[in-house]
């Protein structure tokens, strides 16, 4: 134990990548899906331990092949990054079992091993965005876990999951260059690209030079914006969505956005934050105005959409608006309402995007129409549906609650009272297309096309119940959640300048 | 006179935003998926420029430890290219395959066209 515990930061990145080589050489899907299983199963313990060690000992820096950073290559974990390895971790490993049957059911039997072995590599590059301390890294992780991605969006069933991936790839690789171009400024200003060691180079730049800095930020911030689908940028993310595989959804719908979310908000307050002075630029009220029309056209959008995958994405979309909410207005409440919300609505999500996975595999059809009644058919699975979407709502009990609690705190604590209402009557629009599913659900006679539709087998519905506990759960015991987030909120602010 | 001579000075970064600035139109302009590709390949060129060129010193040598070596060029931002060439051929060639099925599965590769048959 002794010689594994100072390599447990890149066994983190190992074990995903070697899981995916080795799913690669498997003819079935099956020997495929083991490997998938094990390796989810063994993520949480590593993630977990490098949480714990954060928090009772503190960062943990690891040089990789030995080259002491800033040359080398640096694996930094700390309190902002851990509980991000930890969600990621803990929902592939929640939502390992579910793919049992839902890709024997949606994929090719001569395509699921590559499925498999694709999705490892999208977990290995967002594990890998959020551990690496090196800007330069991040973009190549970024880009294996995007690759990855688009084949995992261009294996569902329709067509028009083609064209969903390839709209996808063109904007993620604008967004991806985007990045580059900015790391290339900050790397012919400084001579570094350890993260660490920019936010230090950059606080001595020349002051005559601070315009090149602006113009790195800009970029790196439009870039991760792409990734993340801050709102006008989200418009590949609904379709590629609702026409990947049910299971690649719920994946990519948990994590993928939050490890963009998480660059973002390593970028603004320990790399740029203790440089330049954040404060003074309009950037905090420009991310404000983005998240608010995001929370409100997004929720409209996603009450007049009837395919039910294309609703929650367009949902997710809004939530995303949330949790950007909380990183511009940058005050302690505030902050802390984004981080808690990164891991609420990916709790959320999933639950939601699950249970929409069962109805797939029991009775196919994702237009809203079609689904009268499947309440009264899948109880299980809609009850865990009606937690998740009373969670996105934020009613009172949920995990959505909490974070929009400290998101109305941190407004207040900013002085911008109107965002209070926004919050408030956004999450009332959530209300309607959530309420127009749960109708939909309950209140109606099943139709004969469900007449063979029932809740789905253990493996499917374990998941389903687990996520909808941990969304009660973590609305009612938050110091898990909240308690985290405050720490790092404080410690991210201590940062600014 | 003074704009002239900083044109003058900077012309190779004139060059990397110009090229720049094409790859992004033929992205935003063109209907046609090829196209696109070849316009996305353009830009993320034109990335590679941006960081070759600051690596270069006029006059200056392969970085190894010798005597008479004393002023040489930057390996860095050629070794960090090799890896963003590299993953711009991946971005291209898993472009280009998903424009083979569209193709298979449209009988187009013009996204208006495509759009079209989606609707009925």
């Amino acid at each position: 134990m002794t010689a594994v515990w100072p390599q447990l930061p890149v066994l983190q990145i190992i074990i995903p990548l070697f899981g995916a080589v080795l799913a690669a050489l498997m003819r079935r899907g099956i020997f495929a899906f083991a490997i998938m299983l094990t390796v989810s199963l063994a993520l949480p313990f590593v993630a977990g331990s490098l949480l714990w060690h954060v928090l009772t000992v503190g960062p943990i820096s690891y040089a990789l092949g030995g080259w002491l950073p800033p040359i080398g290559i640096e694996y930094r974990v700390d309190i902002l990054n851990a509980p991000i390895l930890m969600l990621v971790s803990a929902i592939a490993a929640v939502i390992a079992p579910f793919a049992y049957r839902s890709v024997a059911f949606e994929i090719e039997p001569d395509q699921q091993a590559w499925f498999y072995c694709m999705y490892l590599l999208c977990l290995t590059g967002l594990l890998g965005v959020a551990i690496t301390g090196d800007a330069f890294n991040a973009f190549v992780f970024l880009e294996i876990s995007s690759l990855s991605t688009y084949v995992l969006i261009a294996l569902g069933r329709d067509r028009r999951a083609l064209l969903a991936a390839f709209q996808y790839l063109i904007m993620g690789t604008i967004g991806a260059t985007f990045y580059v171009i900015g790391i290339g400024f900050l790397y012919v200003l400084t001579g570094t690209l350890n993260m660490a060691d920019l936010a230090v180079r950059l606080a001595s730049v020349d002051p005559a030079q601070m315009r090149a800095v602006f113009i790195a930020l800009a970029f790196i911030t439009v870039g991760i914006s792409l990734k993340l689908a801050l709102f006008p940028l989200h418009v590949w993310l609904p379709n590629a969505y609702a026409y990947a595989p049910s299971w690649a959804t719920i994946f990519l719908a948990a994590t993928a956005t939050k490890v963009a979310i998480y660059l973002l908000v390593r970028y603004f307050f320990s790399v740029f934050g203790p440089a330049i002075d954040i404060q003074s630029l309009p950037i905090g009220e420009f991310i404000i105005v983005l998240s608010v029309a995001a929370m409100f056209v997004a929720s409209v959008v996603a009450v007049f959409e009837t395919n039910i995958k294309r609703m929650l994405a367009f949902s997710s979309v809004a939530q995303i608006g949330y949790i950007t909410l909380g990183i511009g207005l940058a005050n302690q409440a505030g902050l802390t309402g984004g981080l808690v919300h990164i891991v609420n609505h990916a709790i959320m999500k999933t639950a939601l995007f699950l249970a929409v996975g069962a109805i797939v595999y029991r009775a196919c059809p994702v237009k809203l129409a079609d689904l009268a009644g499947i309440g009264r058919k899948m109880p299980l699975t809609m009850t865990a549906f009606a937690i998740g979407g009373l969670g996105l709502v934020g009613v009172p009990g949920t995990a959505g609650f909490v974070s929009k609690w400290y998101l109305a705190l941190g407004a207040i604590e900013a002085g911008w009272w109107p965002l209070v209402f926004a919050i408030v009557a956004s999450s009332l629009i959530a209300l309607i297309y959530v309420g127009k599913v749960l109708e939909t659900a309950w209140l109606h006679e099943p139709s004969p096309a469900l007449s063979e539709a029932r809740d789905p087998p253990l493996s499917m519905l374990i998941p389903i119940i687990a996520m909808a506990a941990a969304t009660i759960w973590f609305g009612f015991d938050t110091d898990w959640t909240v308690g985290v987030a405050s720490t790092t909120a404080k410690t991210l602010l201590g940062g600014l300048r | 006179m003074d704009a002239l001579t900083t044109f003058i000075e900077h012309y190779n970064y004139v060059v990397t935003v110009f090229l720049m600035m094409t790859g992004l139109y033929i992205v935003a302009a063109r209907s046609n998926m090829v196209k696109k590709l070849i316009g996305l390949g353009i830009f993320q060129t034109s990335v590679y420029l941006l960081y070759i060129e600051p690596g270069k010193i006029l006059g200056g040598t392969p970085p190894t430890l010798h005597p008479d070596h004393t002023l040489y060029s930057n390996p860095l931002p050629h070794v960090l290219i090799l890896t963003a060439i590299v993953v711009g051929m991946a971005t291209t060639a898993l472009g280009l395959a998903l424009v083979v099925r569209i193709n298979e599965a449209y009988g187009t590769v013009e996204e208006d066209e495509i759009f079209e048959r989606d609707r009925d």
